[in-house]
């Protein structure tokens, strides 16, 4: 009797290892997938290593080197350098960080306030539900770049304030997104059961609820990623991001969009490695969506 | 539900809505760590400059009560002063806001004319060369960085072709010598009413590549939209009746398809339009477009907050309006909605 409770007990987290698995097989054989996640590991190798990575690393992280400003792409300077000196390569390297970790913080962040919140609403429902969509609304009301602006100008330019002000406007669509698949699950019986036998509601949520609305939750990250870099880029190409001479993407747009129609390298090497990234992020959430539906998963061997 | 019932309930929460981003904004403006007094007197101020302006924007109120003038305020249609240039905002945006939505109309007119066309024809032939190319041209759109996509466009058409200009809405010869007249502020038909053909050719070629740029969002969701209800449509059986009546191609589909495919493409176009309104301050920055978005940067640069705040009311205010109408008129012409 043992073994056989205990297999039943593993059951879900047993067959929530072999979805995984399968998902993993379908998306090795998807090419486009596969090359997206491999300029994304490249680009945020390149951001951690960066130290290593360039004979530069001081330039990267913000030296004048005026006696060699605007050096077309060359074989000293693979990219150029821009309008104080500074190495291109070294600077997109080193910018990488603020940008990527803008992507990925958006999204953490605005996922901690929204899975919970919308799990606590669909579980819920009644008054509590009312009161947290109705907050929802609220936010989606604005545009959420202008509201970003507007938060990120009232708390003061800096990175952390950027990151903030983006994940400020965005936590309401995980809320959302996570009350409306706890909706569905809390009528299932596996969560009627675990109720019947007194398990805390708490515990079912953490335990029972969470699990399952991952792979949307999963999803939807993967492809906000992208847009959160975007937006990123955008605050702090208006100024309200990280601050010269610290490096990050959007800025080097901004300072270099000046001299862009004679010197194009600075600014257009900035501008493609936004591009890339977040279409690599774009393609591989269209891919992993695709995984994570069996009815478009490709499964044949 | 009743179709009135619904509607009701919708205007009633729009304006909850309006409220509640009041609210938000209010404190935003109001409860920032700067010193929205110290930046009224400007740099070096003494104490009692701070004090008297804090007096006068009415600062030493407690927070409700400055809650309640903020509204009234803004039911009397003042948006405030603005800090930087002790000039009424509504007066700056009556400058601003006509600009920015000759533009975002302009990006309109882009999408529905690029994009429909294209969206008929990559639907009508799934897995051509053509549906595999606009549907690559749509996902680099959405993930290219619409500042950047402005550089490169600027790079090429006025950097090597030399046949477009750089930026802002006339020439400077055409302001100096064929001044267009301010009647509706939309260049393009103030001038074209005033028969000034000049300035309005001018004008022309100043919004191309700004209303192309801000329009490559838009363009691609209504190829993406356009297509996918196409196909869809393309399956029914009255698709195949005409074709077998021996109806031209053409009017199959751009007629008599495209008809039944073009609602959801219009809530597209809806949607993109609230978007444009935001993605205007980008591109506007760099194009030198005094709309809107050059008004809300510079304010950023000189932390002038009742602009920023202002301005994020005014767009919201549209965003809300647009985003009422889309659903009020889909609840008009699908009477399945209101089922929900």
């Amino acid at each position: 009797m043992q073994t056989v409770g205990g297999s039943v007990g593993d059951r879900p987290q047993h067959a929530r290892f072999r979805e995984y698995s399968l998902m993993w097989q379908a998306f090795r054989r998807d090419p486009l997938a596969v090359i997206s996640l491999v300029v994304i590991l490249v680009f945020i190798l390149g951001a951690l290593f960066a130290p290593v990575l360039t004979p530069y690393p001081g330039q990267g992280r913000g030296d004048p080197n005026i006696l060699e400003k605007f050096q077309p792409p060359g074989r000293v300077h693979p990219l150029g350098t821009d309008y104080l000196g500074r190495d291109v390569l070294a600077r997109i390297l080193f910018g990488g960080r603020s940008s990527l970790s803008v992507g990925f913080l958006v999204v953490l962040v605005a996922g901690a306030i929204g899975i919970p919140l919308g799990a606590i609403a669909g579980y819920y429902g009644g008054w509590l539900d009312d009161v947290i969509m109705r907050i929802t609304d609220m936010f989606l009301a604005f545009p959420p770049l202008l509201l970003a602006i507007a938060i990120a100008a009232a708390l003061g330019a800096s990175f952390t304030n950027a990151m903030i002000a983006i994940a400020f406007t965005w936590w309401p669509w995980y809320a959302r997104l996570v009350r409306a698949q706890t909706l569905s699950l809390r009528e299932q019986y596996f969560i009627e059961a675990a109720r019947s036998i007194g398990v805390r509601d708490l515990t079912i949520i953490a335990r029972h609820v969470l699990p399952n609305v991952l792979t949307p939750v999963l999803v939807q990250a993967t492809m906000d990623v992208g847009s959160a870099i975007l937006t990123g880029a955008g605050i702090s190409f208006i100024g309200l991001g990280i601050q010269p001479p610290a490096p990050d993407w959007g800025e080097m747009i901004s300072t270099g969009r000046i001299y862009f129609i004679e010197r194009p390298w600075f600014a257009g090497a900035a501008g493609a490695a936004i591009f890339l990234v977040t279409l690599a992020f774009n393609l591989l959430g269209d891919a992993v969506r695709d995984v994570a539906d069996p009815r478009t998963r490709r499964t044949v061997v | 539900m009743h179709r009135w019932e619904y509607i009701f309930r919708r205007l009633v929460m729009a304006v909850l809505v309006l409220l509640s981003v009041s609210v938000i904004t209010f404190l935003i403006a109001r409860v920032v760590p700067s010193d929205p007094a110290a930046a009224w007197v400007g740099p070096h101020p003494t104490q009692e400059q701070i004090a008297q302006a804090r007096q006068r924007l009415g600062l030493d109120r407690p927070l409700y009560e400055q809650y309640l003038r903020y509204m009234q305020d803004l039911l009397r249609g003042d948006l405030g002063t603005s800090v930087r240039s002790h000039q009424p905002i509504v007066t700056d945006l009556k400058a601003f806001l006509p600009a920015t939505m000759e533009l975002v109309v302009a990006g309109m007119v882009m999408a529905v004319v690029i994009g429909i066309p294209l969206g008929v024809l990559s639907g009508a032939h799934k897995g051509s060369l053509l549906d595999h190319l606009t549907r690559l041209a749509s996902i680099a759109g959405v993930s290219m960085p619409t500042f950047w996509l402005g550089l490169l466009l600027q790079l090429f058409f006025f950097g090597r072709l030399h046949i477009l200009p750089l930026g802002s809405r006339v020439s400077t010869e055409v302001a100096l010598y064929h001044p267009v007249a301010q009647i509706t502020g939309f260049y393009l038909l103030d001038t074209a009413m005033t028969g000034n053909w000049v300035a309005f050719k001018d004008a022309l070629l100043h919004i191309i590549l700004p209303a192309f740029t801000l329009g490559t969002y838009a363009i691609g969701l209504t190829i993406r939209m356009t297509r996918s209800t196409m196909i869809e449509v393309l399956g029914e059986k009255y698709i195949l009746a005409a074709r077998v009546a021996g109806l031209p191609e053409r009017v199959v589909l751009f007629v008599l398809a495209l008809k039944n495919a073009i609602i959801p493409t219009v809530t597209v176009l809806g949607l993109s339009f609230v978007y444009s309104l935001t993605g205007a301050l980008l591109v506007e920055m760099i194009f030198s477009w005094p709309g809107l978005g050059a008004y809300v940067t510079n304010a950023v640069i000189s932390i002038d907050f009742p602009v920023i705040v202002s301005v994020t009311l005014v767009v919201t205010v549209f965003y809300v309006f647009i985003n009422l109408f889309l659903d009020l008129a889909q609840a008009m012409l699908d009477p399945r909605v209101t089922l929900q």
